[in-house]
């Protein structure tokens, strides 16, 4: 495909992608509903290197949650089926692979830290028997000894009176502190890719900060590759090194962090940056805008599409060319890439 | 935890005698006593060996003084004396428990290991063909009277192997016993177990779409781990609930069951003692009756705690 050679092209010039660890490319994910068919992720393409932090942004429901469940082949099947596409961890292909070889993977060399830290860990196991038993199945460890390297993990990630608190069962732990306990678990394999699903937002602010400040020290720790899936584009300028955007279950632009805030190419990009509210602005300090700037419309249900660029409809630029045929993926600057007919427009009317 | 059993005990005592008042009254409240039934088959009463009869065995006393009589005998452990056989209460009831006992263990141990494992089975293959076929026969099964069941089973052993599988009172062996059991047992359990695996299907079902599943998954559990270490645990509160209400009811169903297969056991023995309307034993029998599930509603209690430890029983 177009997308996959011009990323590679695009990779070449990162000295980080040299050694990707995960490659996912051209991966779609589809429910068949009776409704019809509903394209929750439509040809995805990225790579992430060993130890990189790459986030993924868009609205709810543009299909970033499905993206990491389809890597981790957790896409609830029936209704969803992943269609096409290859997803390579260390040059193998796990959508080829047996359950059981996939389940040697799963929580051993891929990991996930799920948004809900309430609802996500088994309310009648302690916490230690819940991270014991990623351990017992992927290091044989015998059962004293996973748990006491679960005590180890629960310490790594901060938690008070570690050996206690493994005792314990989660309704007896803070929200913070679950997520803590769901990263101990997710970490305790030394996976070699992370992938974090909204990680902090079921959370407090103050603990959400916590939160990702652990995340970061331990993969740096740990050298761990981060997928970072969020809507919350303060945590992208935090935390990530490169960032996707995606809208109606596509890729709509690919950027390192800084060049994506300075310079966004997709109207939809834009948009979403417009709506970020300012302190400055929101205090009467500076003369901006009264109120928030807001992205007309919204996401289109993803059921039976129509052709064309799925922002065309909410979209200021859009022309009839959008409204017929989905755009190219095009690279623009060395590792920034978008799909929108008139990114160079856009980019020209910047320089300009 | 002291003052929560205190509490159990406490209430244990006030259920078993609100119930003595009740099965007394009740006996009372239906009409002719031991002497009308002896004198029924005679086709006529003869006024003064009646008064006689009633006289000895105390029914001429006044309500009040024959209730509190019971109650004061059980207090000593004097359980009275059969009309029938003329024998202690007690050493009637007794030597029939074991059979009884037997018959409903074996029945709850049909129950569990037929209704678990099959509701799993449906609910992880959901709409599929196995859950299809097992959601009929279920229904089937709960639309089958028990005694009806009963007496199926025992015309086909008629038909196909020229015998019935009747309990005999001294059975060779242990296994022999537990064979002769297994059918009425089997029987009786059927119809529960249906129930179980419908409510197990419907509370893994419930489970399985649970977040803390996917993360099971997301860690690379098996399937059968999944299933039966993630799903069932949660999952089993309602149908421990449930083995609970039916253990509670086994005594009604082996009634029918044991007077169908003809075994002598309490259930048959209980409606025996109602129709000859021997109080002492119908008394004493429908009280250990009451007993044993307000006991076994104890049990159920504790169990949730075992399971599930959000719950805790302290002030």
């Amino acid at each position: 495909m177009d997308s996959a050679i011009q990323d590679k092209a695009a990779g070449g010039t990162q000295p980080a992608a040299a050694k990707a660890v995960l490659e996912v490319e051209g991966l779609k994910t589809y429910f068949f509903v009776r409704q019809g068919v509903v394209k929750a992720v439509d040809d995805i393409s990225f790579s992430l290197a060993a130890g990189e932090k790459l986030a993924i942004v868009g609205e709810s429901g543009c299909g970033k949650s499905m993206t990491a469940l389809s890597i981790l082949r957790l896409v609830p099947d029936p209704p969803g089926r992943i269609v096409a596409g290859s997803v390579r961890l260390d040059g193998r292909d796990l959508l080829t692979l047996s359950d059981a070889d996939m389940r040697r993977i799963r929580g051993n060399q891929i990991s996930m830290i799920f948004q809900e830290p309430m609802t996500s860990l088994n309310p009648v196991w302690s916490i230690g028997n819940q991270i014991s038993e990623a351990l017992m199945l992927h290091q044989n460890l015998s059962r004293q000894d996973a748990f006491d390297k679960s005590v180890e993990m629960l310490k790594l990630v901060k938690i008070p009176e570690p050996a206690r608190r493994a005792r314990e069962y989660p309704h007896q732990l803070s929200g913070g502190m679950r997520q803590r306990a769901m990263t101990a678990m997710a970490l305790a394999c030394n996976p070699h890719v992370l992938l974090a699903d909204e990680p902090t937002t079921a959370l407090d602010v103050t603990i959400q900060a916590q939160i990702l400040d652990l995340i970061l020290e331990l993969q740096e720790r740990l050298g761990t590759a981060v997928v970072l899936i969020t809507h919350d584009l303060g945590v992208v300028a935090e935390t990530a090194q490169r960032v996707i955007v995606m809208y109606g279950g596509k890729k709509v632009e690919e950027a390192p962090v800084v060049e994506l805030f300075e310079a966004p190419l997709h109207p939809y990009t834009q948009g979403l940056l417009a709506a970020v509210p300012h302190l400055a602005a929101m205090s009467g300090l500076a003369p901006a805008q009264s109120r928030l700037k807001e992205i007309p419309g919204i996401v289109p249900a993803l059921v039976n599409l129509p052709k064309g660029c799925t922002f065309a409809p909410r979209c200021p630029f859009a022309s009839d060319v959008c409204r017929n045929e989905f755009p190219p993926y095009e690279t623009k600057q060395p590792g920034h890439s978008v799909a929108c007919w008139h990114a160079d427009a856009l980019l020209g009317g910047r320089h300009a | 935890m002291g003052a929560y059993l205190v509490r159990r005990t406490v209430l244990l005592f006030v259920t078993v005698l609100g119930v003595s008042i009740i099965i007394f009254s009740l006996m009372r409240i239906v009409p002719g006593n031991v002497a009308d039934i002896l004198f029924e088959s005679s086709g006529y009463i003869d006024q003064e060996q009646k008064a006689k009869i009633e006289a000895e065995l105390g029914l001429d006393k006044p309500l009040v003084q024959q209730y509190t009589g019971w109650i004061g005998g059980l207090l000593k452990g004097d359980f009275g004396f059969s009309y029938m056989s003329e024998r202690p209460a007690i050493s009637e009831i007794v030597p029939r428990m074991p059979v009884t006992f037997k018959l409903g263990a074996l029945t709850l141990f049909f129950t569990i290991v037929f209704g678990i494992p099959l509701g799993v089975w449906s609910a992880v293959r959901q709409n599929g063909i196995v859950d299809n076929t097992l959601r009929m026969i279920t229904l089937s099964a709960l639309s089958l009277p028990s005694f009806w069941c009963g007496l199926l089973v025992l015309m086909f052993a008629v038909h196909v192997f020229g015998v019935i599988p009747i309990y005999s009172n001294e059975p060779r062996g242990i296994w022999h016993e537990l064979a002769l059991l297994s059918i009425p047992a089997f029987v009786v359990g059927f119809r529960s177990s249906a129930l179980i695996v419908r409510l197990t299907r419907s509370s893994m079902l419930e489970v399985l779409r649970q977040d803390y599943i996917r993360t099971a998954r997301a860690k690379g559990a098996s399937e059968q781990t999944i299933h039966y270490h993630h799903a069932l645990k949660n999952a089993v509160l309602p149908i421990i609930t449930l083995l609970g209400i039916e253990a509670s009811h086994l005594l009604g169903g082996l009634v029918v069951i044991e007077t169908v297969f003809n075994i002598p056991g309490l259930g048959r023995y209980l409606v025996e003692a109602i129709r000859w309307r021997d109080y002492p034993i119908v008394q004493n029998l429908v009280l250990f009756s009451a007993f044993a599930v307000v006991i076994t509603n104890f049990i159920v209690d504790m169990l949730y705690a075992v399971f599930d430890p959000r719950i805790k029983y302290s002030e």
